[in-house]
């Protein structure tokens, strides 16, 4: 046998309010790897999401989520986050009256403390921060307001590439990180997802439509339809989707 | 076991065998003005529920304490350290009170600059009371304020800061009222005055603190003038031991091109009321009355306000925040009045409040009036939860969950700290709402 996969999804059964979405997902990503999942509204793509990052309401009625060889379901999601695993929200949230500056911070120290490391004063949190945003970019104001008020579509977008880049995970989960965006924000916050592409980082792209893989190009596509995956392939597979549509997996479910 | 209320021919009673060793007791004007707080309470009656005003905030547990004298300037417990807002080498200057006594051992008032009259009013009436005579009774007036007639009756003690025209109070004064270090609990009628004349400037920083476990009940006024161009700055911390009662009417006179800006944060005591009245009588005055109040178990805080504009081109600003855990209760009456004369009026209000648990409880009371038919005047009153969204955002950064609800909150509060326009004050307050959110207030 070959290494670990970081994140190993085995049946997973999920329910929300009662009701349930995810009905037996199957799914191995390897440490590097890049997996898009697509899917029609309602597939359950966003559940996924937030059943891996542990958000409540999310109950989990059967299967396992194995990550690093751990099962994370009984974790809190800050803990989670603490273990590498990050997701990039499809609608960032509004905080007034907390900086970018701080909120990233208090999660980059919080990160650090619960994993045993010694946490950054100010200044070097600045220096380590300032490092990030001109790698990716990102004008020093950005930082300086609330986090995410008054931001544009693709500065919210951009500013969850950044929450990326400074607490450095090793599962990264975009959900529908394109939508919102017109082409010239979805190309920026492309280049900032694939500088973050490295052997150490596996990625997991939620989307709707194939045009993000143009720029994201993933290693494996699967079809989520109606709770399960119904077909996995490679990068091919986004263009076919394209083509078809889903009407056959909606149907065959 | 029902205890006694004290009923006006009771309080009678009481003044009757106090008012020989009141301040002041030989000054006839003072004299007369003490009989007609009593009559005018005994007119009114204690206020209740069935009172506009009132409608939220029972004083049923406070009509049974005796009004009297309290006991003598020295706490039974030695005092070592005050416990101030500004360290000693920061402070500009400060006044201390101990049981709604002046403490002259704890207070730092040797450095106030030339112009500038800092002295507690039980001295002011002893030895100068021509120096309060023209404003004492003149700004609060008697109509509909039981709880000021009551206070001008028994008023005793309390703090007297005057500021000569032009005159600048270089630092802030803080202003330290320690209460609950006595074994029996009389209400503290503390009388305080603030007269800034034409074009002076100062900062004052009322501190009121209390031995945590004991409880005590406060019943003060103060009256404020704020002369023609003249700039108030008016902050207060009220952060009492738990079992105390701390009911506070303030009443302020802005006069032409002038500015009052009060702050009031309320933490302490498990009954408090904040009943500010300000009048803007002089065009292009200014005012600005915000607050928060933090409040937690079975704690009750009112912030009632009126803000009158009399005149042309005034404007006034109002913003509240509240978080309220457990089984507390925050109460605001915001009223805003526009007379027919006020034209122009700019008045912006908001109470905003955050219900930390299902048990707590808000009530908000906006109310515009408005006389005049060239204003521009807005209100807004909002209650809501943490928002889980938010909350859920930063725990997937690896933000605990109780640390996450500390930012959400202090970011909350933080839209009326940042009404503070003096940047220490601001940074103080903010740390002290740090320590209410860490637990350790």
């Amino acid at each position: 046998m070959g290494q670990t996969p970081i994140l190993e999804i085995n049946d997973l059964h999920a329910t929300v309010d009662g009701k349930e979405i995810l009905k037996g997902l199957t799914l191995t990503i390897n440490p590097g790897e890049v997996h898009a999942i697509m899917g029609p509204n309602g597939s359950g793509k966003s559940t996924l999401s937030y059943v891996l990052t542990g958000r409540e309401g999310y109950e989990v009625t059967g299967g396992d989520v194995l990550y690093e060889g751990e099962n994370i379901l009984e974790l809190q999601p800050e803990e989670r986050a603490a273990k590498g695993v990050f997701l990039a929200f499809q609608y960032p949230v509004e905080i007034p009256g907390v900086t970018n500056t701080t909120f990233l911070k208090e999660a980059m120290n919080a990160v650090l403390k619960q994993r045993g490391d010694e946490p950054m004063d100010a200044m070097e949190f600045m220096k380590f921060l300032r490092g990030k945003t001109k790698e990716l970019g990102i004008a020093d104001d950005m930082i300086k307001r609330s986090v995410n008020v008054g931001f544009s579509g693709g500065e919210k977008k951009r500013n969850e590439v950044l929450q990326m880049a400074v607490l450095e995970p090793k599962l990264a989960i975009l959900d529908e990180t394109d939508s919102g965006l017109d082409i010239d924000a979805l190309k920026t916050v492309s280049n900032g997802v694939n500088a973050l592409r490295s052997p150490e980082r596996s990625m997991l792209v939620i989307t709707h439509y194939q045009r993000l893989l143009d720029y994201i190009v993933p290693d494996f596509v699967h079809v989520l339809a109606n709770g399960s995956i119904k077909r996995s392939g490679g990068k091919e597979l986004a263009i076919e989707l394209e083509k078809f549509g889903y009407a056959e997996f909606i149907e065959a479910a | 076991m029902t205890a006694t209320i004290t009923t006006p021919e009771i309080l009678t009673e009481q003044f009757g065998t106090v008012r020989a060793q009141l301040p002041g007791a030989d000054v006839p004007w003072l004299a007369a003005m003490r009989e007609a707080g009593l009559g005018r309470f005994s007119e009114l009656g204690w206020p209740n529920t069935k009172t506009e005003a009132w409608k939220y905030t029972s004083l049923q547990n406070v009509q049974t304490v005796p009004f009297g004298l309290g006991r003598s300037a020295e706490p039974a417990a030695k005092i070592d350290v005050v416990p101030c807002l500004f360290e000693s080498e920061t402070a500009g200057h400060r006044l201390v009170l101990v049981n709604g006594h002046y403490n002259e051992n704890l207070s730092l008032l040797d450095n106030v600059p030339d112009g500038v009259v800092v002295l507690s009013l039980a001295e002011a009436l002893r030895t100068d009371p021509q120096l309060v005579e023209p404003y004492l009774g003149h700004v609060g007036l008697l109509d509909g304020q039981p709880l000021l007639a009551l206070n001008t009756a028994f008023m005793n003690d309390g703090f007297v800061i005057k500021v000569s025209k032009g005159a600048v109070l270089d630092g802030p004064l803080e202003v330290i009222f320690i209460g609950g270090f006595e074994d029996d609990t009389v209400v503290h009628n503390t009388r305080n005055l603030i007269i800034m004349e034409e074009g002076s400037q100062a900062t004052v920083v009322e501190n009121h603190v209390g031995f945590p476990t004991m409880g005590c009940v406060d019943n003060e006024v103060c009256e404020i003038c704020v002369g023609p161009g003249a700039i108030l700055k008016h902050y207060k911390l009220q952060s009492k031991g738990i079992n105390s009662t701390h009911l506070n009417t303030a009443h302020v006179d802005v006069e032409r091109d002038a500015t009052y800006e009060a702050f009031l944060l309320s933490i302490g005591a498990l009954l408090s009321r904040n009943e500010k009245t300000v009048r803007l009588k002089g065009e292009g005055s200014h005012c600005a009355i915000n607050g928060a109040f933090l409040l937690r178990g079975k704690q009750h805080c009112d912030n009632t306000t009126t803000i009158e504009h009399l005149v042309p081109h005034t404007s006034s600003r109002e913003v509240f925040k509240g978080a309220l855990d457990d089984e507390s209760r925050g109460v605001f009456q915001g009223r805003i009045v526009v007379r027919k004369e006020a034209q122009q009026t700019d008045g912006h209000q908001m109470c905003k409040t955050l219900l930390l648990s299902n048990k707590a409880e808000i009530d908000t009371k906006p109310e515009l009036e408005i006389y005049a038919d060239d204003v521009k005047c807005s209100h807004g009153a909002t209650a809501g939860q943490l928002d889980e969204t938010a909350l859920f955002y930063m725990r997937s950064r690896g933000i605990p969950e109780v640390a996450a609800r500390e930012l959400l909150i202090e970011a909350f509060l933080g839209e009326a700290l940042d009404e503070i326009n003096d940047e220490n004050v601001r940074d103080l307050l903010r740390s002290k709402v740090g320590h209410w959110l860490a637990r350790d207030n």
